[in-house]
């Protein structure tokens, strides 16, 4: 962990020209050799707009294009895991976001996955309405908006109205765990590099089951790559259920259309008869 | 678990319990002396020579951790007749106030059972709260009372009454119960922004051209553009409604529409539209008085006055329907009632 954290330091310090070199170093180990190409590196020589104080400019509103929720994990196509929704609730195939192409789970940990997965109707907590923790928040599908000052920076997910506050002054440890963790953040030259713990073990990365521990600890990376896109880095470390850190990136896309708002999608009152249904006043017989 | 998911800025609160009627003096003036006559009113007057600070792209800068936790009552008591109460009188209300919200906490009643307000440091007078003479947040009409609901409004007020009995009982279904308890939406969120009795915190936060507004209770986050783009299509309603805001000099103005109606915000439709007006008055105050119109509802809109005052951060995630376990055992519990007395009936027979 702290390694990759002191190479990700020496690469956004490096002269733009070494960048390119480092990079393919990088891509002939076999692992990296699997890494979907969206995840190749922003361009060195962009230079986001800046906000009134000086810092790149992340605000707008930001969303995935993969099927990261589906599977963070390379997958096929596969049918409805709800029967009634037909194609339309079908899973659509994906090369997968995790660097190297697989999650280092420990062994006992890959079982449980496999256990979530197949009684995922039942246990995903996305199903439920619940918040749906980091990263995933990030590319369940729907979009979110960056509100962006000089002390804090907001995170605002369309899905449940899930709400982070990353710290970038007034910064302290995670008073208690919870859904979204306790975020701090700080600028690495173009990158602002989110750390979250704190969290709990409740909420999963994705539909597939894969999950985590209340020791995960989470740094996001967000680096401009051009005026639209971002290029959005995730190291996941968590020595309970994982052998080792690891990584997966994405690209963010954002919103261009000049009427874009984050709406409402207060999910609660979707899913409260599947979750209380059964407890309905039965007519007396 | 309630209790666990409260702001965390008053962790101390507990200390406090035993300093009761201490504590409402204390917490009431915040930086202010002790029962400075001066605390209040909080808006005009006192504001005229304050500039607000700016933000970096030069917008009045509301940011921070906010609080409108207030004794004050939306409409003003039966009996009082003048808009200002004096310092001591006001104290006297406000202490009559906590004085009601520590008989919720009788040990061995109901109320107990679920929420003890001032060991989990719930209740206002442990927190920090606007001090205001007013003697009712409506200013207007001028005898702080909400105006008559019109002909529109009582027949809806009947169909809804009509509707919930149709619908059964409290504890028949989940859908029966008040949104609040359905971890849905609480008083506080707004439009307008309500006292919502405890952890009535918001954090504001401001980038180029929007305004968000974080409610603690259920982390209810209003997002208000300010480039002057055209109303929502009529179709799309939120329980929050839709909400547009501009700057009047250094008055952030927000008109809300497109309620879902759902909310009934004192009895009012779907037709509601507030309009609300941000003014920072010093450093440690924000003016804040919404206008209710629903002409469906009411013949005249009414407006209300309630600072808000700066308190410390941060808020911490309010995860409410995570773990709602009371909504499941209400009803669970009320189905085991039902059993118990079906059996009962069997057993007489």
């Amino acid at each position: 962990m702290r390694n990759r954290l002191l190479i990700g330091t020496t690469l956004a310090l490096m002269a733009g020209w070494l960048l390119p070199v480092l990079t393919n170093v990088a891509a002939q180990t076999p692992a990296a050799a699997q890494t979907p190409a969206a995840q190749a590196p922003a361009s060195p020589a962009y230079r986001a707009p800046r906000t009134p104080d000086g810092k790149p400019n992340l605000n707008g509103i930001w969303q995935t294009m993969n099927t990261a929720n589906w599977n963070i994990e390379a997958h096929p196509a596969g049918p409805s895991p709800a029967r009634e929704l037909g194609a339309a609730g079908a899973v659509p195939a994906g090369l997968g976001v995790v660097d190297g192409g697989e999650i280092p789970y420990l062994p006992a940990a890959r079982k449980k996955q496999q256990e979530n997965y197949t009684n995922r109707l039942k246990l995903d907590p996305e199903i439920k309405c619940y918040l749906p923790g980091v990263p995933r928040a990030t590319y369940q599908g729907m979009p979110f908006q960056i509100i962006q000052s000089t002390k804090h920076i907001m995170l605002i997910h369309e899905f449940a109205g899930a709400v982070r506050t990353i710290y970038m002054t007034d910064q302290t440890e995670a008073p208690a765990d919870s859904w979204m963790g306790w975020s701090n953040g700080r600028w690495e030259g173009e990158t602002l590099v989110v750390d979250t713990k704190g969290f709990n073990d409740l909420s999963w990365l994705d539909r597939a089951g894969n999950f985590h521990s209340d020791a995960l600890h989470v740094v996001e990376r967000f680096t401009p790559r051009s005026a639209e896109t971002i290029t959005y880095d995730v190291t996941i470390e968590d020595p309970k259920v994982f052998s080792r850190p690891w990584k997966m990136s994405m690209p963010l896309y954002k919103h261009v259309e000049r009427n874009a708002q984050i709406l409402e999608f207060r999910c609660v009152e979707f899913v409260e008869d599947l979750l209380y249904g059964h407890l309905r006043k039965q007519p007396a017989k | 678990m309630r209790h666990r998911t409260r702001s965390f800025m008053r962790g101390g609160a507990v200390a406090l319990v035993l300093a009761l009627a201490a504590t409402i003096s204390i917490a009431g003036q915040s930086a202010a002396p002790p029962a400075a006559p001066k605390a209040a009113p909080a808006s005009a007057a006192a504001g005229k020579a304050y500039k607000a600070p700016r933000t970096p792209d030069g917008q009045p800068d509301l940011q921070g951790f906010w609080t409108n936790s207030t004794y004050v009552p939306l409409e003003r008591p039966n009996g009082v007749t003048k808009e200002f109460y004096t310092p001591d009188e006001a104290e006297a209300a406000i202490k009559v106030a906590a004085e009601r919200e520590a008989e919720q906490t009788e040990p061995g009643t109901t109320a107990d059972v679920h929420y003890d307000f001032s060991q989990f440091g719930l209740d206002r007078s442990q927190s920090k709260f606007a001090m205001n003479l007013r003697t009712s947040l409506i200013v207007d009409p001028t005898d702080g009372k909400m105006p008559p609901v019109n002909a529109q409004g009582q027949k809806r007020a009947q169909e809804r009454a009509a509707a919930r009995k149709t619908a059964g009982g409290q504890y028949d279904a989940v859908e029966n119960m008040p949104i609040g308890s359905r971890c849905i939406i609480m008083g506080g969120a707004g439009p307008p922004l309500m006292n919502a009795g405890y952890n009535a915190n918001y954090q504001i936060v401001q980038s180029p051209g929007y305004v968000m507004i974080l409610t603690e209770m259920i982390h209810d986050v209003r997002i208000i553009p300010l480039d002057n783009r055209p109303q929502p299509p009529s179709q799309v309603r939120q329980w929050v409604g839709l909400s547009r805001g501009r700057w009047e000099g250094d008055t952030l103005v927000v008109e809300t529409t497109n309620f879902n109606g759902k909310n009934g915000f004192r009895g009012a439709s779907e037709n509601m539209k507030v309009t609300e007006r941000f003014t920072r008055t010093a450093d440690n105050t924000v003016s804040y008085k919404f206008t209710v119109e629903d002409p469906t509802t009411w013949d005249r809109s009414w407006t209300a006055e309630a600072p808000l005052v700066k308190t410390e951060g941060p808020i911490f995630e309010f995860a409410c329907h995570e773990t709602n376990y009371g909504i499941a055992n209400i009803l669970a519990g009320a189905r085991a009632d039902e059993k118990k007395a079906a059996e009962q009936k069997k057993g007489s027979n």
